[in-house]
């Protein structure tokens, strides 16, 4: 059975991103004949010569009539070996709330850059944006490579320049890799170019296929928040109860010692259920329901963790925020904050600092956070809940911050000091 | 070459979670058991097809061995299937389910809707389903709808905001972060949710194989009445066809999408068991809508202009 692989990508305007997102799904001919008909035809309409393949993938009406990528769209494309999920982010900087989205579930960014440009502002804002939601590892597309004559110093400034960069960001050796391609002719998207024989690496599409990306289960600790009480009291199941959810990290075995939290009850777990029977050991992303010894009061949006390595239960978090919306965010105002199963009310007591992802410094005490700035909050919750610092475990780390008003998704929140820890991304 | 390559190490499934399947199969269990958690009054849109019949069996699981906590809707266009319709019922009945049916012909007969022209009747569900929405209330309504069917889905959320005329604003969806799904919304709106967002048809078929669910015997190969309009096999029925000059065939064919009699094309087949369909649908130069639907060629932009107006 083949794994699954989310990716997403990210470049700046005009690099080719849509064509090279097309590419692949042309190579891996996950583009079937009636779509290239209608890109053929729409081709010709605007007078090219040949077939556009970002038409394939921009899908709203205004995108294709402006010739640029609006908004994140999900693609899909399968080898023997791998089933992959693209999120396809757009460039443009008022779009950057779209990188924080497609990287929050990404394993791997393919990013994009103009082989005459080099690396641009952009490029550096899109790996501090992937480096701070923790995405383990980077992929540098040099695209347009026929446009500098396949040429291997240029290519080798660029690649040095950007694993430097990474490196910055805290990408170690061996999680970035730098891949001279044409999107447009196919150099080393899925076949291996003769017009690079300097580049001995994989290709784009063989490294997808092969890179390692799952973590070690066992090393992180259990965290399971409960969405929903499993109570049929049927004739046939008169007494079941049982905690549904998808775990968030780590690993559940019947027998283990388990804490529920935020109340801090103790219990030891009798069984790890499913609609297909009863599981030995159940890991990250899987959907189970979990039976305990003990008859405890546990309600949607406790969390059951491992009794040994738990989290801290707070009130008052620290937290980077990703402001993805156009109403600027002040000190004081009033939000909800879903986190896991739970929704509470909050108040930013204070904005502590902003992040300049250019100069990969911060700026004390701005007054406000506006549309695509990072920064540094202070949060006082209405209730104490349990937390995880992001880069031990995203999952439990993570938050959404919401306008109580009118329902609308205002941030991305990250628990922690991220800005200090940009040295270790890592994700579960 | 500025980093080292890891080509050389070998990809092995060894934890559950991380086959595509069951990865898939988790996924939209957790969404399904958070709209039972957040959502008053959710609906699982179900017309028998094989994605509702996907979508039903996903919810089935993530309950179990508790009910499905939802009840199920749908928007009949009268055009239907007699085999799907029976299944349908047959379903609902085996698993103690309760099922809304909203006819397309009461609207059509007490004036809320024309028939079209052209006999069509796919664009007409989405004032019985928004009408029907608003009857009963429901918050939260499950489609079985995949981002790799249409390019304008492939931009909508897992969970989509509808404003109380049930548009779509593709200018307006909220980000939709980690596994976290915002389902807020006002009163009179709701939230489409649509759990098989990430499946691809492949996925689709592998998924019904593996675990062995039952669908409508038109998604397999039979012999067939059908006649040839704008190159798609369009069956025989009370829609209006043939018309003069199509001739009526009998030919092996099967259904890859079902929908409106009148404007889903079967296409020709002889793949008579689940297996025989993928190693068909793996060898397909046809996407599934564009083999078989009529109403996405309208324009360029057929589905967004219904996804704005209210459709799935």
């Amino acid at each position: 059975m083949s794994s699954l692989l989310r990716l997403a990508t990210a470049g700046s305007v005009d690099d080719g991103k849509s064509t090279l997102v097309g590419r692949l799904l042309y190579d891996t001919k996950s583009v079937l004949a009636d779509q290239l008909d209608a890109v053929q035809r729409a081709s010709v309409d605007r007078g090219l010569s040949t077939p556009d393949l970002s038409l394939l993938v921009d899908g709203l009406r205004s995108e294709r009539e402006q010739g640029i990528t609006i908004d994140v769209a999900y693609r899909y494309f399968a080898t023997p070996r791998r089933s992959f999920v693209l999120a396809d982010t757009p460039g443009h900087v008022q779009y950057t709330r779209n990188t924080v989205t497609g990287a929050s579930t990404a394993q791997l960014a393919v990013l994009l850059v103009d082989a005459r440009k080099g690396v641009v502002e952009q490029t550096r804002r899109h790996a501090a944006v992937l480096a701070l939601l923790g995405v383990p590892r980077l992929v540098l597309a040099v695209n347009k490579v026929d446009l500098i004559g396949y040429d291997e110093a240029a290519f080798t400034v660029i690649a040095k320049e950007f694993t430097a960069h990474a490196a910055s960001l805290g990408y170690p050796d061996g999680s970035v890799l730098s891949i001279p391609v044409s999107a447009l002719h196919g150099d080393n998207v899925a076949t291996s170019s003769e017009n690079t024989p300097w580049y001995t690496g994989p290709t784009l599409l063989e490294h997808l296929e092969n890179v390692p990306v799952a973590p070690d289960p066992h090393e992180a600790p259990f965290r399971f928040p409960v969405q929903y009480v499993i109570r049929p009291r049927t004739p046939e199941h008169p007494d079941y109860r049982g905690y549904a959810g998808q775990i968030a990290s780590g690993t559940v075995r019947p027998g283990d010692q388990v804490v529920v939290l935020p109340q801090g009850l103790r219990s030891t777990v009798e069984s790890v259920d499913t609609a297909d029977g009863t599981l030995d050991e159940a890991g990250a992303g899987s959907s189970v329901t979990v039976m305990l010894a003990d008859d405890l009061d546990i309600a949607r949006g406790d969390l059951i963790a491992s009794a040994s390595d738990r989290p801290e239960v707070t009130d008052e978090v620290t937290a980077a925020l990703c402001w993805l919306s156009s109403k600027p965010l002040q000190a004081g105002t009033r939000v909800l904050v879903k986190h896991g199963a739970r929704t509470v009310q909050g108040l930013i007591e204070e904005i502590a600092s902003r992040f300049d992802e250019q100069t990969l410094s911060t700026v004390d005490g701005p007054d406000v956070l506006e549309l695509n700035d990072i920064g540094s909050v202070r949060l006082r919750l209405s209730e104490e809940i349990p937390v995880d610092d992001y880069s031990q475990s995203p999952r439990t780390g993570a938050f959404l911050v919401i306008d109580p008003k009118d329902g609308d998704t205002l941030a991305a929140g990250l628990v922690g000091d991220r800005f200090s820890t940009l040295g270790a991304p890592e994700k579960a | 070459m500025t980093a080292v390559s890891e080509s050389a190490v070998p990809v092995e499934a060894t934890d559950a979670a991380r086959d595509n399947l069951k990865a898939l199969e988790s996924e939209a269990i957790h969404i399904f058991r958070e709209v039972a958690g957040e959502f008053d009054r959710p609906v699982i849109l179900f017309s028998g097809g094989k994605d509702s019949t996907l979508l039903l069996h996903l919810a089935i699981k993530a309950f179990w061995p508790a009910p499905v906590p939802f009840p199920l809707l749908h928007v009949d266009t009268g055009h239907n299937f007699d085999e799907v319709i029976q299944f349908r019922d047959q379903v609902v009945e085996q698993h103690g389910l309760r099922l809304i049916v909203a006819h397309v012909q009461d609207w059509i007969d007490d004036g809320r809707l024309t028939e079209r022209p052209d006999g069509t009747r796919n664009p007409l569900q989405t004032q019985p389903l928004l009408d029907t929405i608003t009857e009963h209330k429901f918050d939260a309504v499950f489609g079985g709808g995949r981002r790799d069917e249409e390019r304008a889905r492939a931009k909508e959320r897992i969970f989509s905001l509808r404003n109380a005329f049930g548009q779509w604003d593709p200018r307006r969806q909220r980000p939709e972060l980690w596994n976290l799904y915002n389902g807020r919304h006002r009163p009179g709106e709701h939230v489409r949710v649509f759990p098989l967002s990430n499946w691809t048809e492949a996925d689709v078929w592998n998924y019904i194989a593996r675990e062995g669910v039952e669908l409508p015997s038109i998604y397999y190969a039979h012999r067939r009445k059908v006649y040839r309009r704008d190159g798609m096999w369009l069956t025989e029925g009370p829609w209006g066809g043939p018309r003069d000059g199509e001739v009526v065939e009998e030919l092996m064919v099967r259904y890859r999408t079902v929908g409106d009699g009148s404007c889903t094309g079967a296409v020709e087949s002889t793949a008579t068991t689940v297996e025989e369909v993928i190693a068909e649908v793996q060898a397909s130069r046809l996407t599934e809508r564009g083999a078989t639907r009529a109403d996405d060629r309208l324009s360029e932009a057929a589905m967004e202009d219904r996804k704005r107006e209210g459709y799935f």
